[in-house]
């Protein structure tokens, strides 16, 4: 171990300081660097998925108007477009990049325990982007197979890219899965063994507390993933049947027998369905986070919270099958997860009580981070919404072909979580950075970004009662779809494509406040958490200068009655600023 | 997926209990004296011993879901059983003899006993790879007969379970290699020791697994 992080071994910390250019911002150790690494690597794919979502969206607007769009390529612009944002963008994103970022600095310990395990992550990560990458240019192109690749067809003659393409794509996510679990061993460790003097588990922000249960959910949940891409891998390539049944194809037959395709939807779903809370738990960690900082007003129920991120973790292994209600399941099967499903939105529903009840009398401040953090309430309470009744087996299967379900999935999984993301980078730029960014700039992104999204999705919805299958090239003459159907159709495109033009304010943003941003203050937010009471920002490496920092409080004391700033830092001791049951923090 | 429920609810059960216990009868919007006072540090082990227990978690997990699918897969109609060749019995013999050497090695290394490191270190490693080479013989055995990887999924299965479980078994003895090029390049005990600790965790887990996987190879 290159050092420890722990207050009382602090003559260790010195063994790692990087020297050099490259071991400084390459080959570095620094969770800071690694987790900007991440996040750069992360939203440059994210850009190549919303590139060809815009292709789709081209062809589902204005069929056959691109000559370059083909079925094949229409396919695999879909499988690509789900598996990166899924996986390559949002897990990486939250856990690489901000699990990276955060943990050491709201626990106040110099680094991640395993240093060396961290970059080792991340150089993988890059890897198994650069493998997905790379079956765009192999014959045969990338897999079309869709984003759940589900056997027969994703190695079966007719679906694109079922040569080198569906290979590659599941050696990628292995070695994805391999970074991830060598950057997770190192959150969870963290979280468990390095945190400052004074922070006990219950006075870690909601944020760490989501990162840390979203890895646990990752760790148990991606070997999953690792298991039916190794068997899969094998039933392509040495031709078992643990998937494959027997099939003819072209006239011969494919040389497979009696394997089962719902071993691997289980298999798959498995991991899948705890993916969504791997990607969901951080994000609600942030979002309490930014409602509490920009409300200035303690969270509302901070145990509730903690007990719903644990209840959601637990309860989100026996709720998968809710996507299989149409693979013929047994009947009772879907009752008990339709059971399940309903439950675990319980927990779900009590965060999003909290959350309102947060903003409920407090001071708002509606700065971008919080515009986002507001944004995402909304986006997700929409989207869970409608999973209510997607998760209802008798209501599932009419519309569970349906783009109900798309615009179901991208509100709760693709907008939420986005909005979230773009709310802690501006949230924290100024940290990571040292500089401001143009707040008019950012309220057109939020404004424009929010709007717009609606204005993708809500039709959606309506698309998908009118009966419009969702994963068609193209539709026809269908008697079922009216005109405006397709006319409803170019509308949502045209959204689109303004909403992927949108995100260049935020680009442009960052660049140019990277360079020439005002000159940020150590904690412009006034916030309580550590990582904004560092000596230096963007805090150096080690992050707390000579002492690491004490811990006498919880992340939430805002508004304190009788203090003379409206937030207490964790930092402070009681002696200087009281808090407590004799002093009534919950006074308004 | 019965014992993949299994298996995960209890690592489920042991992490959320845990947990609870931890954030039970807590206020933390109190500033208390006691809380001020707490290290950094949850649990009494070293970290590298909480990394390693995280992902002898991991690990469960995957064996845990290829039982679960051999489980389900067992049931189609194609499935042919599998003789197992009789080979397996003395590899397990083995690989309980290379945890019971590495189990001997540890104790002399928390006993501070140097000396001991280099012959227990030898045998651990030395079965271990007996281990892995009769696995192959029984490989070798198996396709001599004609049961070829692609003629049954009995016999895929278990071509990729042992292959997975010597992937395992594979990882570790790299580790091994470093303690034991440490150990000859004159190492003190001290230095040794919880790397060795380690090992053992692993050696004794890597066993369970493969004594599963072979009670559930030899009952099906």
């Amino acid at each position: 171990m290159a050092y420890v992080s722990i207050a009382d071994r602090d003559h260790e910390i010195e063994h790692h300081d990087p020297q050099t250019f490259i071991t400084k911002y390459i080959w570095s150790q620094d969770h800071k660097v690694i987790a900007i690494q991440y996040g750069i690597t992360a939203i440059f794919v994210g850009l190549i998925a919303l590139g060809l979502s815009v292709m789709m969206r081209m062809q589902l607007g204005f069929p056959d108007a691109v000559a370059l769009i083909n079925p094949e390529n229409y396919y695999q612009f879909i499988t690509m477009h789900g598996m990166i944002m899924v996986i390559y963008l949002l897990t990486a994103l939250f856990l690489g990049g901000f699990g990276n970022y955060l943990i050491p600095l709201m626990l106040g310990s110099r680094d991640m325990v395993f240093p060396y395990m961290n970059m080792l992550s991340f150089w993988v990560y890059l890897l198994s982007v650069i493998i997905l990458l790379a079956s765009f240019f192999v014959p045969g192109g990338a897999t079309g197979a869709g984003w759940t690749l589900y056997p027969p067809q994703a190695i079966s003659p007719g679906t694109p890219g079922i040569d080198l393409g569906i290979l590659l794509m599941l050696g990628s996510l292995a070695v994805f899965i391999v970074a991830f679990t060598m950057g997770g061993l190192n959150y969870v460790t963290t979280v468990l063994q390095a945190r400052c003097r004074g922070m006990t588990l219950m006075r870690m922000p909601l944020s760490i507390w989501g990162i840390f249960m979203a890895t646990i959910l990752g760790l148990l949940a991606f070997p999953a993933l690792l298991v039916s891409a190794i068997m899969m891998i094998l039933d392509k390539t040495v031709a078992t049947s643990f998937f494959m049944p027997a099939a003819i194809a072209a006239g011969e037959s494919t040389g497979h027998t009696g394997g089962s395709p719902v071993l691997f939807q289980h298999l798959f779903w498995f991991f899948g369905h705890p993916e969504v809370y791997i990607v969901a738990l951080p994000a609600f960690g942030i979002v309490s986070d930014l409602l509490a900082t920009h409300a200035r007003k303690n969270i509302f129920g901070y145990r509730m919270m903690v007990w719903a991120i644990i209840a959601i973790g637990g309860l989100s292994f026996i709720v998968w099958a809710h996507h299989m209600y149409v693979s013929g399941m047994n009947p009772y099967f879907g009752f008990f997860f339709a059971t399940t499903t309903l439950i675990i939105a319980v927990p779900t529903a009590l965060k999003v009580y909290n959350w309102v009840l947060t903003l409920w009398q407090g001071n708002i401040h509606l700065r971008v981070p919080m515009l986002f953090a507001i944004g995402f309430v909304f986006t997700f309470t929409h989207g869970g919404l409608t999973g209510l009744f997607l998760g209802n087996v008798t209501i599932d299967l009419p519309l569970s072909d349906t783009y109900f379900v798309v615009a179901h999935f991208h509100m709760v999984m693709g907008v939420s979580p986005v909005l979230v993301v773009f709310g802690a980078i501006y949230h924290w730029f100024p940290k990571m950075t040292g500089r401001m960014y143009n707040e008019t700039l950012g309220k057109w992104h939020f404004w424009l970004t929010f709007l717009g999204t609606y204005s993708i999705y809500l039709p959606m919805h309506y698309l998908g009662f009118l009966g419009v299958p969702r994963r068609y090239f193209a539709m026809g003459n269908t008697e079922f779809m009216p005109e405006s159907a397709n006319t409803l159709n170019a509308a949502i495109s045209v959204s689109a494509f303004f909403v992927a033009v949108v995100q260049l304010i935020f680009l442009y943003n960052l660049i140019v406040s990277l360079r020439k941003g005002e000159k940020a203050d150590s904690n412009p937010w006034g916030a309580t958490t550590l990582e904004w009471q560092t000596p230096d920002t963007p805090p150096k490496h080690g992050n707390w200068g000579h002492d690491l920092p004490e811990v006498h409080r919880w992340a939430y004391d805002y508004s304190v009655p009788g203090q003379e700033l409206d937030f207490v830092a964790q930092t402070v001791p009681a002696s200087e600023a009281p808090v407590g049951r004799d002093h009534g923090v919950t006074h308004e | 997926m019965y014992i993949t429920l299994i298996l995960l609810g209890i690592i489920m059960a042991t992490v959320i209990g845990w947990i609870l216990r931890q954030t039970l009868n807590v206020q933390p919007w109190v500033s208390e004296a006691a809380d001020d006072a707490v290290s950094g540090a949850s649990l009494d082990a070293d970290t590298k011993t909480v990394g390693l227990t995280t992902f002898l978690a991991v690990a469960t997990s995957i064996f845990a879901l290829f039982i679960s699918a051999y489980t389900l897969r067992m049931d189609e109609p194609d499935w042919r059983p599998l003789t197992e060749p009789n080979l397996l019995w003395f590899n397990t013999a083995l690989l309980v003899l290379a945890s019971i050497a590495y189990h001997w090695t540890r104790n002399a290394a928390i006993g501070g006993m140097t000396e001991k490191l280099k012959p227990g270190l030898a045998i651990s490693g030395l079965l271990t790879i007996m281990f892995l080479g009769g696995q192959w013989i029984a490989w070798q055995e198996l396709m001599a007969g004609g049961y070829y990887v692609s003629y049954n999924p009995a016999n895929a299965f278990f071509y990729l379970l042992t292959a997975v479980h010597g992937i395992h078994l594979l990882g570790g003895l790299w580790v091994w290699a470093r303690s034991t090029i440490r150990v000859w390049t004159g190492a003190e005990a001290d230095s040794v020791r919880l790397s060795i600790e380690l090992c053992t965790i692993y050696w004794h887990f890597l066993l369970l697994v493969w004594i599963a996987l072979f009670g559930m190879l030899l009952s099906t």
